[in-house]
């Protein structure tokens, strides 16, 4: 799975407001630890998410995203910690005071109430008058273009249409903030895309701030302005999602995003503007156009892309940054193509190419003995 | 349950074999609890039925034979009489015993029900090992015999009882309260026995319900009592309707309750039926007392059902 179909970001530059240092955070999560038993789902997590964000919190199962999640609804009360939404410490409320609203996993629809009932329920719990309610449902299920279904039982309905009226049922009350536990994931993938755009169309017509957890780092990447990564209850980066991709901190984010290889080596030279680094598995020095900051002879991994590597039949000009190995395994895949090359050390090497042409005449196949090389810019140092 | 006798010299059936031998499946499967129940319900209702209209008379079985031969004619004439139903309607004593036993089975399903709906709620949502407990706990009493417990209730309700010693020796009262003989007492015995059918249908709607549809309550603004009204109560719904007819049902034809536990003025349909059939002997009338009781139930049977299909 690649994710070289990450979308350009559409969103405006003044609304970037997580890049000015001097926004002010509408949602703060302040040292926020939260215990079961003896497990630690959530350890000390403090975290800003700015208005009119989608903020994604993406990890694997048992990650803390989830309880992350269920204590912005009110669902969880923190160990400790605070939680400040909109200038107000939230950490206490219950969960019907809160101006937040979500869309669960299961989308939890009452399976006694139609359509109508069960998006206009927020709307009768806040005492509207019925005229008001019947309006403001019918506008939501328009939105959501279900108007024509309002009548139905849930069972009546698919399961895209079960999500649109959880997401309109949610969306109703206009919450400060909107969750949204893997609203896509029971989706089929066609459906899965169609919906992102959807979900993305909504949250900025609304100028609501969303936050989603999902597991599917594509999901993540097309979604979110920002992503935090999760993992045993840490969120190890928050970025966002092409600074993600192409700028991990670490090898957790490196290896969850995306296809990656890594390779172990001691830094040998660093100064300002360039570094090298000599690995076991490389015969070649890797060769970086910017200074790493570390102590020499430091053990560190770089990180090199697939698609980032190109694979030739001729040996490459430089002498950094390249190596030679022979092909075990070719996966056409119609737009592009991976190659698994064994390193002369032992080590595999993945490897994307797009398939430029429709015959290249000469095409890679099982047992070439090819060439590697990439870019100096193109590896990533991580010490952690 | 494919069961094609005939041999076919291909090694397939043809479309029209497999159907036949499909539909032969069917029945068999059908069959036997409709054989079930013909055996066992609906022969013994025909002959009670059929003793019910006739008329008592001192005899070995005593009652009137339905066919009469006349032994100078070769016809038999048939003797068919509505008397004993007349004779229901008439009295105001059984039109009284069928009500009185409604009410009692009425109001005793409710409290089964008021006390049935916190335990099964409290089951469902206590932990796997907890729930294993809990549930065994309900069905416990069953190992003992239902008789036998009856029989413990009147020990511990009678006037120098259990019940009314701790009453004395705390001082709450001076003279022991009067407690069997009473309806209280059937109340109690009733809401008692019937508990567990009460919990257990409670319990397994409760049980497979999704907990988030209580937290989208909340999420939306409802508080945790009025999440549950209008989404717990609502789903529980076929476990209400279920439990309410497995103690309702079975309560206004109880007989031993209210012989052992009411008083002389506890009027209830099982009682009556019992007098006529081995105090006074008329079998046809008790015979139509039964069948009357059949008809009354049926309607509630019917209005709960049609309340069950809405549900979901």
């Amino acid at each position: 799975m690649s994710v070289s179909s990450v979308m350009p970001q559409t969103t405006s530059h003044e609304k970037l407001n997580w890049r000015q240092n001097d926004a002010e955070p509408f949602v703060r999560i302040e040292q926020i630890n939260k215990q079961f038993g003896d497990f630690t789902a959530v350890n000390n997590v403090s975290l800003d998410i700015y208005k009119n964000e989608l903020f994604c919190l993406l990890g694997g199962s048992g990650s803390g995203k989830s309880t992350l999640l269920r204590m912005l609804a009110g669902f969880e009360a923190p160990t400790s910690g605070r939680i400040i939404i909109d200038g107000v410490d939230m950490s206490n409320t219950p969960p019907w005071e809160r101006p937040v609203n979500m869309m669960f996993q299961s989308y939890a629809l009452f399976p006694h109430l139609s359509v109508e009932a069960n998006v206009g329920f927020g709307l009768k719990r806040e005492g509207l008058p019925s005229g008001e309610v019947q309006k403001r449902v019918a506008d939501m299920l328009d939105m959501v273009q279900l108007g024509h279904l309002a009548r139905r039982k849930p069972h009546m309905l698919s399961g895209g249409q079960r999500q649109r009226v959880a997401l309109a049922r949610s969306l109703v009350k206009q919450p400060k903030l909107l969750l949204l536990d893997e609203p896509l994931g029971a989706l089929d993938k066609k459906l899965r895309e169609e919906t992102q755009f959807e979900l993305m169309r909504i949250q900025e017509e609304l100028g609501i701030t969303f936050v989603v957890v999902t597991h599917d780092q594509e999901e993540a990447m097309t979604l979110a302005t920002r992503i935090g990564v999760m993992n045993n209850g840490v969120i190890v980066q928050t970025a966002e999602p092409h600074d993600m991709y192409e700028y991990p901190n670490n090898r957790f984010v490196a290896e969850f995003i995306g296809n990656v290889n890594l390779f172990e080596g001691t830094v040998v030279t660093d100064e300002r503007d360039s570094a090298t680094v000599h690995c076991s598995d490389l015969q070649e020095m890797v060769y970086l156009d910017h200074g790493v900051s570390c102590a020499p002879n430091q053990s560190v991994s770089v990180a090199i892309r697939p698609e980032k590597i190109r694979i030739t039949r001729d040996a490459p000009d430089s002498p950094h940054n390249r190596s030679e190995g022979v092909i075990t395994d070719v996966a056409y895949m119609g737009s592009q193509s991976i190659y698994k090359v064994r390193l002369l050390s032992g080590k595999e090497v993945r490897v994307t190419q797009p398939n430029v042409y429709r015959d290249s005449g000469d095409r890679l196949t099982w047992d070439d003995h090819v060439y590697l090389s990439w870019e100096p810019e193109s590896s990533v140092v991580l010490t952690s | 349950m494919m069961t094609t006798s005939a041999p076919s010299d291909s090694s397939r059936p043809s479309l029209f074999q497999r159907f036949k031998s499909r539909r032969l499946g069917r029945w068999l499967v059908i069959m036997v609890p409709m054989l079930w129940l013909a055996a066992f319900f609906f022969i013994p209702f025909l002959v009670v039925f059929k003793i019910s209209l006739s008329e008592a008379m001192i005899a070995i079985p005593p009652y009137s034979p339905l066919f009469e031969w006349d032994p100078d004619s070769a016809f038999a004439t048939l003797k068919v009489t509505f008397g004993n139903y007349l004779f229901l309607f008439e009295s105001r004593f059984y039109l009284d015993a069928y009500l009185s036993s409604l009410r009692i089975a009425a109001i005793s399903t409710f409290f089964t029900l008021i006390i049935g709906f916190p335990i099964a709620y409290l089951i469902a949502r206590s932990g796997p090992t907890m729930r294993t407990v809990l549930l065994s706990l309900v069905i416990l009493p069953f190992w003992t015999s239902f008789l036998l417990r009856v029989y413990a209730w009147m020990a511990l309700l009678k006037k120098n009882g259990l019940v009314n010693e701790v009453l004395m020796s705390i001082g709450l009262i001076d003279q022991p309260l009067q407690i069997l003989q009473t309806d209280f007492a059937v109340y109690l015995g009733i809401v008692y026995t019937y508990l567990p059918f009460m919990i257990l249908p409670l319990y397994t709607t409760l049980e497979k319900m999704d907990l988030s549809l209580i937290e989208a309550a909340q999420d939306l603004g409802a508080k945790p009592w009025r999440a549950f009204c209008l989404v717990t109560l609502p789903l529980a719904k076929p476990g209400i309707i279920a439990g309410c007819m497995l103690v309702f049902i079975p309560a206004v034809g109880e007989y031993v309750i209210p012989a052992l536990l009411g008083g002389s003025d506890t009027l209830m349909i099982g009682r009556v039926l019992w007098d006529e059939f081995f105090l006074n002997r008329d079998w046809p009338l008790a015979s139509a007392v039964a069948i009357v009781m059949l008809i009354v139930l049926v309607g509630p049977i019917m209005f709960m059902r049609n309340g069950n299909k809405e549900g979901l």
